[in-house]
């Protein structure tokens, strides 16, 4: 089993959007196309404003394409690389489902 | 240098302004191909960030090839503000900026010109250099009450314990976090420090808090609003605007109360402990509960988990040394650090020097003092303004004082400003507090120079000459804050842009050439590299270098002060007059200011003070939370960048927005005692029902540049409703810019 994909540690990432970025420097994709975006979602039990959280989702689109051309030269994808909070990971799919077991929020995006 | 197969040049280097608009310290590979850059990457081997980049850095190709970038020196033709402009050479614009300067200089005194700089990049030692070749002490950030950004915390620390200092993130180690002599902290503080903008604030990158809390360290975080640490920290405290000094004070209080005090530490290299004790009995949790907000219990379990862990280690963001009497509260917090036993250990709070004593931006008196000698430091205090007024501001480094200046610009006492040299800075839409205020007085002045890679409100409005600067991959520069050497260097030419340093230098020579007795800027960097033993070619070729363990301006051996490292005669100690960490401050002492610290609401408007306008005005306005893509008035014409943050926004708390119908996206007006601007409705529980959120230095490149619309400030800038004139005593630390009062209605 080979296929590869994205493991996001989310308890970790912060929204700095460096992957976003990196994405579209790697890949030349203009304002409005995105290999990557990040999401920002709070939550929080109403009328408890203590409980408010704050979690930020890297989502790969249709046009994430893995970084094909720098994998096949045994580069790491560009998000994974220039990510400021070493929450990315990419490898096959059965190791980044290793890696969760360790996670405390993660999900994995398979391509 | 490399070369790919397919004749792509790789140059590794340092990354620092202009282009990212950051505080520096990353190492990149700046990619180039037929004479242009076509990537920036992050350098894995470069210790500071290995190989990870902020999106402003990676942004660089959309920013250095955008098409509406200075590209040539520009000459105004119509009236300021009519946004008409001529191409010019750069000899007519040197020699126009020349004549012109040399006649304010001969009818008025070289002080006449200020010499305002924004901040990041190395822009300050350019404009010292430019300011004092030209002959004038008024160096300053224009506008910028008490100039409350980094220097109330510089100054704090230079009182305080010689020095000023950043958490521990071993950043002074080229193995990083496997060096054997760190160790992560135990508990690390953000105070008012947003994560995850990176070096946005400081020399510091909020990433190592991630990189610290993998490795076990609890978090607390103080902010008013709630940002992402905030919901991944141990412990949250919500402070209302303005009051961190009563916080640290009631932090003081409870753990010299509680006996959680490094005695020996304290007893051996502490001045005026007792007295501190007994100063902090008037400030008990519940005192500070009532002022603050926060809940007394809160208040103790913060003290006990900084003062029960060790190492611990307190990052400070810019709103405490914001606060109206931000040094006061910046000396508190440096007490805090100092009799927990967390100063200068592994994990805790090490004292920051520039790396291998280089110095190209004068941080402390001892680096002006270094690059000009003490003849010239004495004499920039005679004319300088605010130095006759306020001591901190005469002894420590050499900037103008805001408030007293733009009080001289209107009167001409003590005596005329005339002109202004303006560089990597837009005052009118960034940090100028009483924006229309400063627009009145700079329009006044005979002339004005704005230097910078975009044309900005404050060039169309008051620039007589507009001169390009080159982005980082386009100069020659050093960088030398907080950790490594790392050398910048110029690999492409853009249009005619010219780097910061070579439009000063050119100029600085032809004011003064003996002041500048180099050849060219190259020479000038090598003289200045001395005492890191490299020259500018050779460090080039390796990139960066960190000083060895062992050299007084690393961080290793821990606790310099026990082996004679910080000071000047070697002795061991610190760089204070009674050569401890003074918490009664004799230099406070003798300029007749309180050595000890103390608490007062001064904010002009407060529930407290003016209950009566708090009842017209209901809601506290915070302004300034960081963006991780725009660093202040940067950026908002990059695409890549833009879309990541779009609007000019206001967060608002979802029961506030729905008293007043007002929904994310709708158009909010939001009122002061002093002005109104507009701002685009972001709902969000993130913020207390009594507090928004405003941030900054917003103003729209896509937009008409000429008057009246000036690419949209007046619509859109907060700091229309912030005044100047309410810093502290010492002269810095300053102006309200979060805690003034407001009213919000759907516009």
């Amino acid at each position: 089993m080979t296929r590869k994909g994205l493991l996001i540690d989310y308890d970790y990432c912060s929204g700095c959007m460096s992957c976003v970025v990196a994405c579209k420097q790697e890949h030349g994709y203009p304002a409005g196309k995105w290999g990557i975006k990040v999401e920002e979602k709070v939550f929080m039990d109403p009328g408890k404003p203590d409980t408010v959280r704050i979690d930020y989702i890297p989502f790969p689109t249709e046009f994430c394409d893995l970084c094909a051309a720098r994998t096949s030269k045994g580069d790491e994808p560009s998000c994974v690389k220039h990510c400021q909070a070493w929450c990315m990971y990419y490898g096959t799919i059965q190791e980044l489902a290793l890696l969760m077991e360790d996670k405390h929020r993660s999900v994995l995006y398979s391509r | 240098m490399a070369k790919t197969e397919e004749g792509v040049e790789i140059h590794k280097m340092g990354a620092w302004s202009p282009g990212p608009g950051c505080h520096g310290g990353c190492g990149v590979e700046v990619y180039v191909k037929d004479g242009k850059v076509i990537k920036v990457e992050g350098d894995k081997d470069h210790p500071w960030y290995n190989g990870r980049l902020c999106p402003r850095c990676l942004a660089m190709t959309q920013y250095m090839y955008h098409e509406d970038r200075l590209k040539y020196p520009l000459k105004r033709v119509g009236e300021r503000g009519e946004g008409k402009w001529e191409r010019i050479s750069w000899d007519e614009a040197f020699d126009i900026c020349e004549t012109r300067m040399n006649e304010l200089k001969e009818k008025y005194g070289p002080e006449t010109m200020v010499f305002s700089q924004g901040t990041g990049r190395d822009v300050g030692g350019m404009l010292t250099l430019l300011a004092y070749s030209y002959g004038s002490p008024n160096w300053t950030m224009w506008g910028l009450s008490g100039h409350s950004c980094f220097t109330p915390q510089l100054a704090g620390g230079y009182v305080t314990q010689g020095e000023f200092t950043f958490p521990d993130a071993a950043q002074c180690l080229k193995e990083r976090y496997k060096d054997p002599e760190w160790t992560p902290p135990k508990v690390t503080v953000s105070w008012a420090s947003t994560l995850n903008r990176g070096c946005v604030d400081h020399y510091w990158s909020g990433f190592w808090f991630n990189d610290l809390m993998k490795q076990g360290t609890k978090l607390i975080v103080i902010d008013p609003r709630c940002t992402w640490e905030a919901t991944r920290a141990a412990l949250w405290l919500q402070p209302r605007p303005g009051t961190d000094g009563a916080l640290a004070l009631a932090f003081l209080n409870v753990i010299i109360n509680e006996d959680l005090v490094d005695k020996e530490f304290v007893d051996k290299w502490c001045y005026g402990f007792d007295k501190l004790a007994e100063r902090v009995q008037q400030y008990p949790p519940e005192w500070a509960e009532e002022i603050t907000w926060v809940p007394k219990e809160k208040i103790i379990k913060a003290a006990r988990m900084i003062g029960e862990n060790s190492p611990a280690s307190i990052e400070i963001g810019r709103p405490v040394e914001g606060n109206p009497d931000g040094t006061t509260v910046i000396m508190a917090i440096h007490q805090i650090i100092a009799i927990t036993g967390n100063l200068d250990i592994p994990g805790g709070n090490l004292i920051c020097r520039p790396a291998y004593q280089v110095t190209t931006y004068p941080y402390s008196t001892e680096e002006v003092i270094q690059l000009y000698g003490e003849d010239l430091h004495k004499k920039l205090s005679e004319k300088r303004i605010g130095a006759d007024k306020y001591p901190l501001v005469k002894s420590f480094r050499a900037w103008a004082q805001e408030d007293v200046l733009i009080e001289a610009m209107e009167t001409d006492k003590p005596y005329p400003i005339r002109g202004m040299w303006i560089q990597a800075n837009n005052p009118l839409a960034n940090q100028a507090q009483d924006t229309k205020r400063h627009y009145e007085a700079g329009k006044k002045l005979e002339f004005n120079v704005v230097v910078d890679t975009f044309m900005t409100p404050t060039a169309q409005l008051l620039a007589d000459i507009v001169l390009p600067a080159g982005a980082f991959p386009e100069k020659d520069s050093v960088y030398c804050i907080g950790g490594p050497l790392n050398v910048i260097k110029k690999v492409v030419q853009v249009e005619e842009c010219k780097s910061d340093w070579e439009i000063v230098f050119t100029l600085a020579k032809r004011f003064n050439p003996e002041r500048v007795p180099w050849k060219d800027v190259k020479e000038m960097l090598d003289d200045r590299m001395q005492p890191s033993g490299y020259t500018f070619d050779q460090l080039a070729e390796k990139g960066w270098d960190l000083a060895p363990k062992g050299h007084p301006c690393g961080s290793t051996p821990y606790r310099r002060y026990e082996s004679g490292l910080l000071r000047k005669d070697k002795k061991p100690g610190f760089r204070t007059p009674t050569g401890r960490v003074e918490l009664y401050c004799t230099s406070y002492e003798k300029w007749g200011l309180d050595p000890l610290p103390s608490y007062k609401e001064i904010t002009p408007e407060s529930p407290i003070t003016t209950p009566e306008i708090w009842k017209d005005y209901p809601l506290i306005m915070m302004t300034g939370r960081r963006s991780p893509v725009l660093f202040h008035s940067e950026h908002r014409q990059i695409p890549w960048l833009r879309e990541c943050d779009p609007d000019p926004l206001v967060e608002i708390n979802p029961d506030t927005a729905s008293e007043k119908g007002i929904v994310t996206g709708d158009w909010v007006l939001i009122e002061g005692t002093m002005g109104k601007f507009k701002r685009k409705a972001k709902v969000t529980p993130i913020i207390h029902p009594k507090m928004i959120m405003v941030p900054h230095a917003w103003w729209l490149p896509e937009t008409e540049g000429a008057s009246p619309n000036n690419y949209g400030i007046w619509d859109l800038n907060c700091n229309q409703t912030i005044p100047m004139g309410h810093q502290d005593k010492s002269g810095f630390g300053g102006g309200p810019i979060s805690g003034m009062l407001v009213r919000i209605s759907k516009a």
